[in-house]
């Protein structure tokens, strides 16, 4: 099933006020690719995560999951149909251990969540999620650390590690490398390039070597508008979008 | 190794507690059996507000709707429409009103957040306090109503035991808290449990790894409402009165001091938290008769030099020792 369109938006737009955050946004995650979103700041690459994730509604336009119509689905009901997000600032739950922030997310999977006598720490099913996201997030010798008391770094792959203690089947990855160091940063990149296989993947990220290292895909956007969709080789190669963003000696960080 | 001896001795505390407790009695001093009494309905108040306000993260400032509608279900039934007097009624009756009821308000009040969550809370509970204040077909006066007897637990011609015996009253609301604790713990660690405190870390990342927060909240709301509406029942039996005091603002922030006394999110908290606000009111009330301020300056005191409550007062001793000795 690769190359599956797991996401589509048909001309999605979102009005805050006066401002339009984003105006006719087609684009197609498929399975299989990491699809990168650039754009300066302010061009509307959180508005469009928070339309696909639910956080936002749209003001118009549709949002499209394996075909059907999920426009205006709740981020809860999103999730569970396989839509997960991670968010650039860093959105964990910190007064619970670094295991329990992932079996919290995968008991979201739980067919039936009334079962009031029943010991969560001690239930099956969960286990297996739980150890394969501590395991691909590297962060199996900390699992039992309270989360805020982990470095950045790690705070950062326990992001990840709650997003994919949920099993979803797309990623929507806001600046997931945002403060990481540089051996961090590779592992990640490794990480993401394991789980593209199985996963659509839209990236958001300011480092301009790991986007196009990994990217089999990229959208420029800016002011709200989809600037072009291509591979990476020509989006460099492109003029419109070296003047928009690339030219820009300053690369922005929001 | 050092968690099970953490666990050994924790379960032995425990134990001694509750032995203490089913031995108080025999010191035949009906007073203060009757005192304790009100104590633990007090603790079971408390620990009903604690899965709001220490584990789910709501912060509600009318808990005491809960807890007098409780009672007044128990006055209307058995005293003012004489439909039956039967413990074994009458109970749950109070138990399955006040949650049912808890559900419908939770429907609207948990779609505020903050302190608006806790001003709508308020304005609530005051409908329903001038509702047993004025409205005559629900008892309204406000002096309330004096009950007819406690409730009967028999059962057919066999009376397994009277409520109207001090000791017995003592010992059935133990028996109740002890299952409160109990039932407490489990629902704790179970997955609704889990969920409820994940709630209270970061309710919107729950909402993003696929929790319905609002379901979870009211059905936190709901269970903590009817949990509140068995102590009001109690309340209301142990004085053989009910008054619209019972569903006050008074009553709503006393049990508030209560927890943050005793420490909030903790299951042993409200317990102690009770315990020590009605020993603190008892004893300063017979040194002097503005005990009321007294008693605010030993909470401030309590929340400044102890914020995490009397029960975190072991590990604030434990912690200055060891940092003495190293």
């Amino acid at each position: 099933m690769i190359g599956e369109v797991l996401i589509r938006t048909v001309d999605l737009r979102r009005v805050f006020g006066g401002l339009t955050a984003n105006d006719q946004v087609s684009i197609e995650l498929r399975r299989g690719e990491v699809h990168a979103l650039l754009g300066p700041n302010g061009a509307g690459k959180s508005t469009l995560i928070n339309l696909l994730s639910g956080d936002l509604v749209a003001s118009s336009g549709q949002v499209l999951y394996r075909g059907q119509d999920i426009t205006h689905l709740s981020p809860h009901e999103r999730s569970h149909i396989g839509i997960g997000r991670s968010y650039q600032k860093t959105n964990i739950f910190p007064g619970l251990t670094v295991h329990e922030n992932c079996r919290l997310a995968a008991q979201s999977r739980e067919p039936r969540p009334w079962r009031v006598f029943s010991d969560a720490a001690k239930w099956a099913p969960y286990r297996a999620a739980v150890a394969q996201a501590l395991h691909l997030t590297a962060l199996e010798d900390v699992a039992q650390r309270r989360a805020d008391q982990l470095s950045h770094g790690q705070q950062r792959q326990l992001e990840l590690a709650i997003v994919l203690a949920t099993q979803p089947q797309v990623l929507l990855l806001d600046e997931p490398l945002a403060g990481m160091g540089f051996d961090e940063s590779l592992r990640m990149l490794e990480l993401l390039r394991g789980l593209v296989a199985t996963h659509a993947i839209l990236l958001v990220e300011h480092d301009m070597d790991a986007v196009f290292s990994i990217a089999n895909r990229m959208t420029v956007m800016v002011n709200g508008n989809v600037l072009m969709t291509d591979t990476p080789e020509n989006v460099r190669s492109s003029r419109d979008v070296q003047e928009a963003y690339l030219g820009t000696e300053e690369v922005s960080h929001d | 190794m050092s968690s099970l001896v953490k666990s050994r001795s924790r379960a032995a505390l425990i134990a001694l507690f509750f032995l203490m407790l089913a031995g108080f009695p025999l010191l035949d001093q009906p007073f203060y059996t009757e005192l304790v009494t009100r104590v633990m309905i007090l603790s079971m108040f408390a620990i009903s507000l604690d899965l709001l306000v220490g584990y789910t993260g709501l912060i509600s400032f009318g808990h005491a709707a809960w807890f007098g509608l409780g009672g007044y279900v128990f006055a209307l039934l058995g005293t003012k429409y004489h439909v039956t007097n039967s413990l074994w009624l009458t109970l749950p009756a109070a138990v399955l009103v006040t949650a049912s009821t808890a559900f419908m308000i939770g429907l609207f009040v948990l779609r505020t957040r903050g302190m608006f969550f806790i001003m709508v809370t308020l304005a609530f509970a005051q409908i329903f306090y001038f509702l047993f204040h004025d409205v005559k077909a629900l008892g309204g006066s406000s002096d309330g109503m004096n009950l007819r007897g406690k409730p009967s637990a028999a059962l057919g011609p066999w009376v397994p035991f009277e409520l109207s015996n001090t000791e017995t009253l003592y010992y059935f609301v133990m028996i109740l808290m002890a299952a409160l604790l109990l039932l407490m713990t489990l629902l704790l660690r179970s997955p609704l449990g889990c969920a409820l405190q994940g709630i209270r870390e970061n309710e919107h990342r729950m909402e993003a790894i696929g929790f319905p927060v609002f379901r979870y909240k009211l059905a936190a709301f709901t269970i903590a409402g009817g949990l509140a509406g068995l102590a009001g029942y109690l309340f209301a039996v142990l004085n053989s009165a009910v008054n619209p005091e019972m569903l006050s603002w008074h009553q709503s922030a006393d049990v508030l001091l209560i927890l943050i006394l005793g420490g909030m999110g903790q299951l042993w908290g409200g317990l102690i938290g009770a315990f020590t606000f009605v020993l603190l009111q008892e004893l300063l009330s017979s040194f002097t008769k503005l005990w009321h301020l007294w008693l605010g300056v030993t909470i401030v005191l309590v929340v400044l030099l102890l914020p995490g409550g009397m029960i975190s007062l072991s590990e604030r001793i434990n912690s200055l020792w060891q940092g003495r000795r190293t």
